[in-house]
């Protein structure tokens, strides 16, 4: 699946983790798909449940091993 | 008017330092006070104490600095305000709550009506010594369930539901307990029970609620921390039935009354008397269908 736009916030921390998403996702049309390199511990914990609770649908989460995770979410997918 | 110490620290008034002086006690219930009950309590303060009121650690407010002799009209003053007094000595004491899942977005229950509802059963029972109750309403333990001598958390047991799942391991992730296992390849989820803490994380991220869940309560019995520190005890399974949970706390308080010495905490007489006596009875209620 191809990703629209890219976004790392593995060099930031709650809550601007997820307000970085945010602001990402508002460049978006519906339908389009992010890409997310996010850390393990909190950011895992809570930018899916965010994203869920707003409406958008995760497609995919791969584990990189080295503490980090790449997201796949699809704008709106849940509306 | 006589000093009645007793009856005045059973109606809510701590003698302080300065003769004659009460910290008044007032009656919470999970931490919620009106607008108009502040309002009350501001007119209270100003009038009759010092202007300023202290938060307790437990949820309570009190006002400092009451004179004996303003004791029955500071009384009135509050009644009128619906304001009660609150309650001090060997009783079921003040009720904490955090706000629950009618406000939170991680709470799984409904503390405030819980607490409301146990305030309602048990407040002011009395009992050999003091005993707390506390309620939170989800792995995260704002409220600290373990410290109270009955606490209650809100918790969810997870089911897994093939045809939803995308696996796309969001919940082995998610996992505080690293209880789920995601297998893309194979396309199979596999759940340790045994290292579930029923936190329902997994629940809340999955993206296509393959995840669900019924919310339930995880009970711990004995906690303590003030002179002596001890973790609440947790021996039973997550308890989905509200009838079921006060069927478990009065045999928990009539074990109490029957085996407490006078002045004896909860977690005090569990250990002098036996634990296993008591997790029988309890489960004895528990099992019961």
């Amino acid at each position: 699946m191809q990703a629209d736009d890219f976004l790392d916030i593995t060099d930031v921390v709650c809550p601007i983790t997820f307000v970085k998403v945010k602001v990402a996702l508002e460049e978006l049309d519906d339908g389009q798909i992010l890409e997310v390199r996010l850390n393990e511990g909190e950011p895992i914990q809570n930018v899916p449940r965010s994203l869920k609770d707003e409406g958008h649908k995760i497609l995919s989460l791969d584990d990189l091993g080295n503490g980090t995770f790449t997201l796949l979410v699809k704008k709106g997918g849940l509306k | 008017m006589s000093a009645n110490y007793k009856e005045l620290k059973k109606g809510g008034f701590m003698r302080q330092r300065q003769p004659n002086y009460f910290s008044m006690r007032l009656k919470s219930v999970g931490g919620q006070f009106t607008a108009e009950q502040l309002g009350t309590i501001q007119s209270v303060a100003t009038k009759f104490g010092k202007g300023y009121i202290h938060l307790t650690s437990r949820q309570g407010i009190e006002i400092p600095f009451i004179h004996l002799d303003d004791v029955d009209a500071v009384k009135k003053a509050l009644a009128a305000g619906n304001v009660q007094v609150g309650v001090c000595g060997p009783r079921v004491r003040t009720i904490t709550a955090c706000q629950g899942n009618a406000i939170c977005p991680s709470g799984l229950i409904d503390t405030q009506k819980l607490a409301a509802e146990f305030d309602k059963r048990y407040g002011g029972r009395e009992l050999p010594h003091k005993f707390k109750f506390g309620f939170t309403g989800c792995h995260n333990n704002c409220l600290k369930a373990e410290e109270n001598d009955m606490g209650v958390k809100g918790g969810v047991k997870p089911n897994w539901s093939a045809e939803k799942c995308i696996f796309c391991g969001v919940c082995q992730a998610v996992c505080p307990e690293k209880a789920i296992a995601v297998d893309k390849s194979a396309k199979s989820v596999t759940l340790d029970e045994n290292k579930c803490v029923y936190c329902g994380k997994c629940i809340k991220s999955c993206p296509t609620d393959a995840w669900q869940g019924q919310s339930g309560f995880v009970v711990s019995f004995g906690g303590l921390y003030g002179n002596k520190i001890a973790v609440g005890k947790n021996f039973l399974p997550i308890i989905f039935d509200e009838e079921k949970l006060f069927a478990i706390v009065e045999v928990a308080l009539q074990f109490f009354k029957d085996h407490a010495k006078s002045g004896e905490r909860f977690r005090t007489m569990l250990e002098r008397v036996g634990w296993e006596k008591f997790i029988s009875e309890v489960e004895a209620v528990a099992n019961a269908s």
